[in-house]
């Protein structure tokens, strides 16, 4: 899954480093692109889904990893998404309890964590294997590496779709909002474009096979 | 019964085009950009996609409606909180059963479907699916859940097999180096947003 090999004895705060940097799991391996694209027309909801995520992607990493020898090998994909979508009920039913206009504005978006592959995708490579410490910061790690992009994206399109930021106009009076750019084709331009600045700065991102595309 | 039809029909239309779920809601994405390199495995996976969430959407159409709602016939407790655990369970279940069921009585069908089965269970545009029929403002019922599952299935395997030709098309082109792969998909799908959105106002979900 990831790109470096992590050896038993890289430190503690390596996970975390890996899932930001060389292992994040949006750019490297296109994982949880759908609520990427989907709630980054604004900041705001877009902290919400990044703090949501880092909560479910640590707390599930965290239990798996203290399951995982417990855990039958056949039903483990199945007890991984009890686990995964206990945590997100969690995180729903606290957001439609404490600040239900946010839970409106997320809409369905929240209860897809529950398939986003990033969550499953660390539980199964990483937290199966590692300790729950190590786990917990691995998923902390790609969690934290997967908000970054989001908001490096929700930054320019909430100002050119929306002409706000953070609910804040910024843009000059008599900006007309790009409602293409707050919009589906908005979200799927922007992330290219993030893709391609950041694979241009740091080229080992590429993936190393691509034959198999034939 | 007539107007019931007519609204399934629109539901059926909106959901492959104006509202399709991969273009105007992002889900699906992972396994779209995963599967879109050839046509043939856009097809399998188009159609395996279609199989399940219609019959996803019909059994969890049941339950939510029997079991989880405050006041159902089988258990009037409100059991609402627990509709998301219990539809992810539902589609896992149901998929590993139909795998069963195509290896055994259907070699052909599982040859055809079957490396994309269990991909499915994480698939977001089936939980997406589930999610969004049973959103009260819609009130869906069998018949256009039914209908929006179809049309959420077959407007998948649509952009899948959109996709698919035109990455035939590019692997002859000249992408800058840092764009190949994963960049210029993305980009792709976004001009195919695009595109999509000239149907917009056709026919209103």
């Amino acid at each position: 899954m990831t790109t470096v090999p992590l050896g038993p004895r890289g430190g503690l705060l390596k996970p975390v480093a890996d899932g930001i940097t060389c292992g994040n799991p949006v750019l490297c391996h296109a994982l949880g692109i759908c609520s990427a694209l989907a709630v980054t027309g604004f900041v705001s909801t877009t902290l919400v889904m990044g703090a949501a995520l880092l909560f479910v992607a640590t707390a599930s990493s965290f239990l798996v990893s203290l399951l995982r020898n417990a855990t039958p090998f056949r039903v483990r994909l199945i007890a991984q998404m009890v686990v995964i979508s206990v945590l997100v009920i969690l995180v729903h039913l606290l957001l439609q309890a404490y600040w239900f206009d946010m839970s409106e504005a997320l809409g369905p978006y929240v209860a897809l964590i529950i398939t986003n592959c990033l969550v499953l995708g660390r539980c199964e490579a990483f937290a199966m294997r590692q300790g729950p410490i190590r786990s917990a910061l691995d998923g902390l790690g790609s969690a934290m590496g997967y908000a970054l992009v989001l908001l490096a994206i929700a930054v320019v399109r909430e100002p050119l779709g929306s002409g706000t930021l953070l609910g804040v106009a910024i843009m000059p009076a008599g900006y007309l909002p790009a409602r293409l750019i707050g919009g589906p084709p908005g979200a799927f331009l922007a992330m290219g474009l993030v893709i391609w600045i950041v694979r241009t700065i740091w080229p080992q991102q590429e993936p190393a096979v691509h034959p198999e595309a034939r | 019964m007539s107007s019931t039809l007519n609204t399934a029909a629109v539901i059926l239309l909106a959901a492959i085009l104006t509202n399709n779920i991969l273009l105007s809601r992002f889900m699906g994405m992972c396994s779209f950009l995963a599967v879109s390199r050839t046509m043939r495995t856009s097809w399998g996976m188009g159609l395996a996609v279609t199989f399940v969430t219609v019959c996803t959407a019909l059994l969890n159409y049941a339950i939510y409606h029997g079991v989880l709602v405050k006041g159902a016939p089988l258990c009037p407790v409100d059991l609402t909180h627990l509709t998301y655990l219990v539809f992810i369970m539902v589609i896992a279940g149901f998929v590993q059963l139909v795998e069963m069921a195509f290896e055994r009585f259907s070699p052909a069908l599982h040859q055809a479907l079957g490396i994309y089965l269990p991909l499915i269970t994480v698939n977001c545009a089936i939980l997406g699916v589930n999610v969004l029929m049973i959103d009260p403002d819609r009130s869906f019922g069998l018949l256009e859940t039914a209908a929006y599952g179809l049309g959420s299935g077959l407007g998948y395997l649509l952009a899948t097999c959109v996709m698919a030709g035109l990455r035939q098309r590019l692997e002859h082109a000249d992408v800058p180096k840092a764009l190949q792969g994963l960049g210029i998909a993305v980009i792709v799908t976004g001009l195919m947003a695009m595109a999509f959105l000239g149907f917009a106002g056709v026919v209103e979900l």
